[in-house]
């Protein structure tokens, strides 16, 4: 390998060229053979694709025009992620920074704007330097990956729960086999320290592929596919981080896809497709500090804290205005609270976040999803779960980022605001449904996005929702969020009853949180991603109910916005 | 002939090119490409981007009788001749793309229409120039010549 010499590196870098024009591709070539790279070109995505998949690790770094005739350039992006982990870098001769963004988006680890120029090829090096020492360093790292494994193992469960109990079924047992599941890892975490990296062939890829659509889709676990694939030597670990990356793929997709339909202003307004409740997703996604060395976290105090927090769920759910009956609907698992999460670590934002998988298996969360399910009668509620994302490379971590914010931003984020001190925390929130009611979350979540604090960066992803009923507040969003900006700002994290009725639950812990040391993010870019998204948005008719807020929306003369204005939303997320 | 004096011609050509906004700088940084293992790269290229192009334009000219009104159909290829502009640095042709892709924005069938008439002409007399010009440069003797102060 070209690296194994260290002072020949880079001379002799594996470069692939794909690019539709004949005219750049020699030029590229030329310019790259100047460098003294290796270089490959090829004319045609598809064929790049094929080349890279037969000659698996005989590429160091692919560089790929972004508009080609047979495979859209950020298509092949997402192949080469999923499939091979190598950089890519993206060009086109359009720098519209929405077009950027989505290269970055989607994984691209640098985006050049033709015509190309010999210095910046030159320096195309440093991809693949950085992805190696990101290697090196996970591997050194392992005292920290048994930490990441632990705070890893408590999201897959929460997949694992939201995806039971969005199957309705068996809640109770599936929940202890989940359980079991994760002290059987936990316990066993120490001696499997280092995570062998599992090379995705297209054989394994589609056995993979195969097991996910004979489970199918909605009842996948990694732990199913694991037995289904039955591939001896591959971990649950493997699986579950394949599959994650397989649904943000997924997700993208769909989300591309949607995009072209809505129009191109709105790229990140995810709407997905047939909810039959109203669902907030949030996905709080952070980029952890030096290869996520603080998690300090250990699975019994996370439990201990869901302890705490346990009693204060069965509170919310009595409180006054929840309690109108029939039509109310129980918060599902509205209770993320930040506050609780103690973890002294540099990734508290995170960390916050993790806990809501907690929550959720504990026994309250466990009546109050059954109390819902009983509650919203006909309408079960779903959650959407997301894994922690599990591989370290800093272009998947990118990619992760589905909700960076948008190229109008009066704040756009730079690639170099992750490595700056404070955490970056993006959160997404999608609600699932109706146009109309977009409006009706929208301005809650406006002005609560504008009180956060600089130090947390927080996007809304998406919104929509729909219901049964005619009105629906999604009031959670809102204090969800206020919760957030607790966190940032070292105050009271609430999230919604919590706020409003639990007073008791305050922020002992939240301060925990802010002060926790944020400074490491810059070079380890492993990347996890919380899935937050079990927090099904508790869903209320009662007009009570809606007084008792902080922030009546319906107030707000925003409410008669569009789904046209909703990007504003990520607007003001960094203002 | 004198080469010195045909190596002066090209580059006064060249210079004229520029200075009427033919070409940018990309193509010089085509031309410096050229080293003793590629005699004729600038040459080469530009060929083949004239072969490239011209299947574009047909390409084009395809499209605006088979999906009359298709504007996004039409800007995707014009697209992809604008970027293979860029390659050698043909700033008027470019240019030309570009205020097609601005008439396809406006829905101006009319102005699409006339745009890529401007554009089919600049790519012909570009072409005229550009071969004039290397044919300058073969008749001033090895490559790399004109680039480089007369012996």
């Amino acid at each position: 390998m070209a690296l194994a010499d260290a002072t020949a590196f880079p001379y002799g870098l594996r470069v692939l060229v794909v690019d539709d024009d004949p005219t750049w591709l020699k030029i590229l070539e030329k310019m790259l053979r100047k460098c003294s790279y290796e270089v490959t070109t090829c004319g045609l995505a598809s064929v790049a694709l094929q080349i890279l998949r037969e000659r698996r690790n005989k590429f160091d770094i692919v560089i790929s025009d972004v508009n080609m005739p047979d495979m859209d350039g950020f298509k092949l992006l997402e192949h080469i992620g999923l499939e091979m982990d190598l950089p890519v870098i993206m060009m086109s001769i359009d720098g519209e920074t929405s077009r950027v963004m989505k290269g970055v988006q989607h994984g691209a680890c640098d985006y050049l704007l033709k015509p190309v120029r010999m210095k910046e090829l030159r320096n195309i090096w440093q991809h693949v330097y950085r992805k190696k020492m990101h290697e090196v360093k996970e591997i050194e790292g392992n005292d920290f990956c048994d930490d990441l494994q632990i705070f890893r193992n408590g999201c897959e469960g929460l997949e694992e729960r939201g995806l039971f109990m969005r199957a309705d079924s068996d809640t109770m047992r599936k929940r202890k086999d989940v359980d079991k599941d994760n002290t059987d890892q936990d316990s066993s975490d120490g001696a499997t320290v280092k995570k062998a990296r599992v090379v995705w062939s297209v054989d394994l890829h589609q056995k993979f592929v195969n097991a996910v659509n004979q489970i199918g889709f909605d009842k996948v676990g990694p732990k199913k596919i694991l037995d289904l694939m039955n591939v001896p030597g591959l971990t649950r670990e493997n699986v579950a981080s394949h599959l994650q990356k397989y649904r943000l793929y997924l997700s993208r997709l769909q989300k591309q896809n949607e995009e072209r339909i809505m129009g191109a202003a709105r790229q990140d307004f995810s709407h997905k497709g047939p909810s039959d409740n109203l669902n907030l997703r949030n996905s709080f996604q952070e980029q952890p500090g030096n290869g996520a060395n603080g998690f300090q976290h250990s699975s019994q105090k996370i439990q201990a804290q869901s302890n705490m927090l346990d009693p204060h769920l069965e509170d919310t759910k009595i409180v006054v205005p929840l309690k109108v009956p029939d039509k109310n609907r129980t918060p599902v698992s509205d209770v993320i609270d930040p506050q609780n999460v103690t973890s002294a670590s540099p990734l508290g934002g995170v960390l916050s976040f993790e806990r809501m998988p907690l929550n959720q298996d504990r026994k309250p969360s466990e009546t109050m999803i059954l109390e819902c399910q009983s509650w919203s009668g006909s309408v079960p509620p779903k959650q959407f779960m997301q894994y922690p994302k599990h591989n370290h490379e800093r272009c998947d971590l990118l990619g992760d980022y589905s909700c960076l914010p948008k190229p109008d931003l009066e704040h756009p984020i730079t690639p170099g605001h992750l490595y700056a001190p404070p955490p970056l925390v993006s959160m997404s929130c999608s609600m699932e449904g109706d146009v109309r009611d977009f409006s009706d979350v929208k301005p809650d979540l406006l002005g609560c996005m504008k009180s956060l604090s600089p130090a947390l960066t927080c996007t809304v992803d998406s919104v929509s929702a729909q219901l049964s009923d005619s009105v629906v507040t999604s009031t959670n969003i809102d204090q969800k969020f206020s919760s957030v900006e607790g966190l940032s700002s070292g105050k009271d994290c609430h999230f919604d009853q919590a706020r409003n009725q639990a007073p008791l639950l305050t922020s002992e812990e939240a301060s925990t949180i802010c002060g926790t040391d944020l400074a490491c993010l810059p070079d380890d870019l492993s990347g996890y991603q919380l899935g937050l998204n079990g927090i099904d948005l508790f869903q209320c008719n009662d007009a009570m109910m809606l007084h008792g807020l902080q922030n009546n929306w319906y107030d707000d003369p925003e409410l008669s916005s569009e789904i046209m204005e909703f990007p504003l939303l990520d607007g003001c997320l960094f203002a | 002939m004198d080469y010195s004096n045909l190596r002066r011609q090209a580059a006064s050509m060249k210079k004229s090119l520029f200075d009427q906004g033919y070409l940018d700088e990309q193509f010089c940084q085509v031309e410096d490409l050229q080293d003793e293992a590629s005699p004729n790269f600038a040459e080469e290229v530009v060929t083949l981007f004239f072969k490239d192009s011209a299947r574009l334009i047909s390409n084009i000219e395809q499209a605006l009788e088979k999906y009359p009104k298709d504007f996004n159909k039409w800007d995707a290829y014009m697209q992809q001749l604008k970027g293979s502009c860029s390659s050698i640095g043909a700033s008027r042709m470019k240019s030309e793309c570009m205020s097609f892709r601005d008439y396809c924005g406006q829905g101006n069938i009319e102005g699409c229409m006339k745009s890529f008439q401007k554009v089919k002409r600049e790519h012909g007399v570009l072409r005229q120039k550009l071969e004039a010009y290397f044919q300058l440069l073969r008749q001033a003797g090895p490559a790399g010549a004109a680039t480089r102060p007369a012996m």
